[in-house]
Formats: structure tokens, C-alpha cells, sequence
């Protein structure tokens, strides 16, 4: 249950950082002003892709597979919950890989990328507390 | 079909609840107003225009003045600034041959340019115009259909090496309206309708020049070598 709601969670972070990069929205909510700096950088994008929409569909599938997971015909270690963490777990890499360009290349930290961290390791450990927790009949 | 347990039911108002809030938030966000606007027609006071006619590139006393008539959202004007100014830069205005002198004619027909004229006039405070003019143009395609481009010249604000604070407050105060205007004015008198015009040997040149063009008519005006 918390993967889905945190999957929603990120999710909206992720649409409103894709909603700031196509021009919809003016301005970033953002104490340290380093969120348009990333957003506005080139390493924004990923092999042509925007990063946000990358987001964007790594949350939708991950929040498809938690309520997947929560019905009763995928009760146990059923395909969604195996399939939850290695998913989690990509984006735990290709989130630590997004920080070290925030860190050592673009010299800017945007707090909505770093919610977004927090989000996904959670969802990780989660995922993972999920697949070793006894099935209840 | 099997009613859900009644702890899926809470947990299913859970995530709708969160589901609605987070719609809600970004609703918000897309109609937010930026806080920044740049008033038009705006009466031009002496002090708007004191001892300024431009923004100056190259030697002062360059024996050849260029104005550029131009409009930071004018697909034109960042065709020029990107392929052929370079090499006037370089060529003639590096060389001390010419002296650039850049003039905003903000375009009613492009919400944002006026927008991008104040931005760079506000980065010309802190001594980074031509940094701020560049970075206008080389994303003019990222702001100009943005619904609402301040926070994206914010950003570039930051990228250039503004002090994000102080640009920020200028332009909230909207200071450089009334230059913006007097330039436009200027423009106008003088006959200009389109961007980008260029003033060259008191002629007026509509539409774009090459750099070989402009090279070929800063040869004509330079001053001939006495024999």
C-alpha cells in the first residue's frame, strides 16, 4: 500500500517537473533556486529524453504494479511484487547517477530531485521488505 | 465479484485523496500568475532614458556604428544572432572596426519579448548584458512558446552568474519598462515596422543581412587612408 501511495506521490512530482519543462508552468516552487537550473540544464534530458517524462512513466508503471500486487489473485510473490523491486531498484541507480550530475556537473541541487530520490529508495525498500514478508492466508 | 476488505477500502480513499490534492496542486500551479509583467505604452520619463541609447558592443570609438533594431522572440533576430553575428563579432566589432549598438523593438504580435528585453536589461545591472542577451537567444525556442517565460529567464539568470536575488527584484519593479518604450519609440520614428532592422551609415536596412553583406558595407564607410 505505501508503494502505491508513494508511486502517486512521485508521480505528481515528476508531472509537475515535466509540466515546468514543456512551459506550463512559470516557475518552480523552490527554496534554493537551483530546481530551474537543473530543470533548464542539458543534462535535463536523457539520450533525447526528457528525464521528467522518464519519470513519469517509471512511476506510473511502478503505481500499476503496486495496485496490482494488492489484489488478491496476485496474493504472495506473485510477477508484480518480484517485478517491483528490480524496477525500484533501476531507478535507485538511475536516480544516483541524476545526483551526481546535480553534484559534480550542473553545481545545483533541486529539492523536488531530491524528494523524488527519497521516494524512490523508499519504494526500493519497500518493495524488498515486501518480497521477504510472510504471505498471510 | 468480491466486496474489497475494508482496510482496501481505506486504503483506496488514501490514495484518491492524495490522487485529488496532488491534481489540485498542479491545477494551481499551471494558472498561477508569475508576479512579473512588463507594462506596455508606458509614459517614458527623461530619467528612463538618460545618457543610454543602447546596449554598446565593441570600441566606443569604432569609426563604424551598427544599430540592430530587434526583438528577442523574433525568429529573425535569433536566426542573425546565431548565424551571422558570430562572425561579425569576430571580424568587426573584435577588430575595433565597428561598434554594435543593440536596441529593443519588442514586437506587440510576441508576448514574451518584451518580457526578454527587460530580463537582459535587468542582467546589464550586474555587468552581464551580453551574457544574458546570448542565453536569451540560444533558448528562444524553450521560453517563446512558454505560457509564462519569467521563470525560465530566472533560470538563466542563475546559468550566466547573476546574484538570482537581485535580478529577481528587478524585475518584479519592472524599472526597464519605460527605456524599453523609449527605444520601441525611437525605433518607430525612425521608421522601423519589422525585426530585425539595422541602422548602418544612417540608412535603414529592413529584414536580415548577411555578415558578408554588413562586412561589405562597413568597407564602404570606413574612413579612406589618406595618401
Amino acid at each position: 500500500m505505501g508503494i502505491a501511495v508513494l508511486s502517486l506521490a512521485g508521480l505528481f512530482i515528476a508531472i509537475y517537473m515535466y509540466l515546468y519543462k514543456i512551459g506550463k508552468i512559470g516557475s518552480l516552487v523552490c527554496g534554493t533556486g537551483g530546481c530551474e537550473t537543473v530543470q533548464l540544464s542539458p543534462q535535463a534530458r536523457f539520450l533525447g529524453v526528457e528525464v521528467a517524462l522518464i519519470g513519469i512513466l517509471g512511476y506510473a508503471v511502478m503505481l500499476l504494479l503496486a495496485l496490482l500486487a494488492l489484489q488478491p489473485r496476485f496474493a504472495g510473490p506473485a510477477w508484480p511484487a518480484r517485478l517491483l523491486p528490480v524496477l525500484a531498484g533501476g531507478a535507485v541507480l538511475f536516480t544516483a547517477y541524476l545526483t551526481y550530475l546535480e553534484l559534480f556537473v550542473i553545481h545545483a541541487i533541486c529539492r523536488w530531485c531530491v524528494g523524488s530520490a527519497v521516494t524512490v529508495v523508499l519504494i526500493f525498500g519497500l518493495s524488498l521488505y515486501d518480497l521477504r514478508r510472510p504471505v498471510r492466508s | 465479484m468480491a466486496a474489497p476488505a475494508p482496510g482496501m477500502n481505506r486504503f483506496y480513499l488514501v490514495l484518491g485523496a492524495v490522487a485529488l490534492a496532488g491534481i489540485a496542486w498542479l491545477v494551481y500551479q499551471v494558472g498561477k500568475p508569475s508576479g512579473v509583467s512588463i507594462p506596455v505604452n508606458v509614459t517614458v520619463l527623461a530619467a528612463d532614458t538618460a545618457g543610454f541609447r543602447g546596449y554598446l558592443m565593441g570600441s566606443p570609438a569604432a569609426p563604424v556604428e551598427i544599430s540592430e533594431f530587434a526583438d528577442f522572440q523574433c525568429p529573425a533576430c535569433e536566426n542573425f544572432e546565431t548565424i551571422q553575428f558570430p562572425s561579425v563579432e569576430q571580424q568587426l566589432i573584435a577588430t575595433g572596426m565597428v561598434r554594435w549598438r543593440y536596441r529593443d523593438f519588442p514586437l506587440d504580435m510576441h508576448p514574451n519579448a518584451r518580457l526578454a528585453a527587460h530580463a537582459a536589461a535587468c542582467a546589464e545591472e550586474q555587468n552581464k548584458y551580453w551574457e544574458m542577451h546570448k542565453a536569451i537567444y540560444a533558448r528562444q525556442s524553450e521560453w517563446s512558446p512558454a505560457r509564462n517565460a519569467a521563470g525560465r529567464f530566472s533560470g538563466y539568470a542563475g546559468e550566466v552568474g547573476l546574484d538570482v536575488g537581485r535580478y529577481d527584484a528587478c524585475m518584479k519593479s519592472a524599472k526597464y519598462a519605460g527605456r524599453i518604450q523609449a527605444s520601441v519609440d525611437e525605433g518607430t520614428k525612425l521608421g522601423i515596422t519589422g525585426t530585425p532592422t539595422f541602422l548602418i551609415g544612417g540608412r535603414l536596412y529592413p529584414n536580415v543581412l548577411g555578415s558578408d553583406s554588413i562586412r561589405a558595407l562597413v568597407r564602404a564607410l570606413l574612413p579612406k587612408p589618406t595618401q
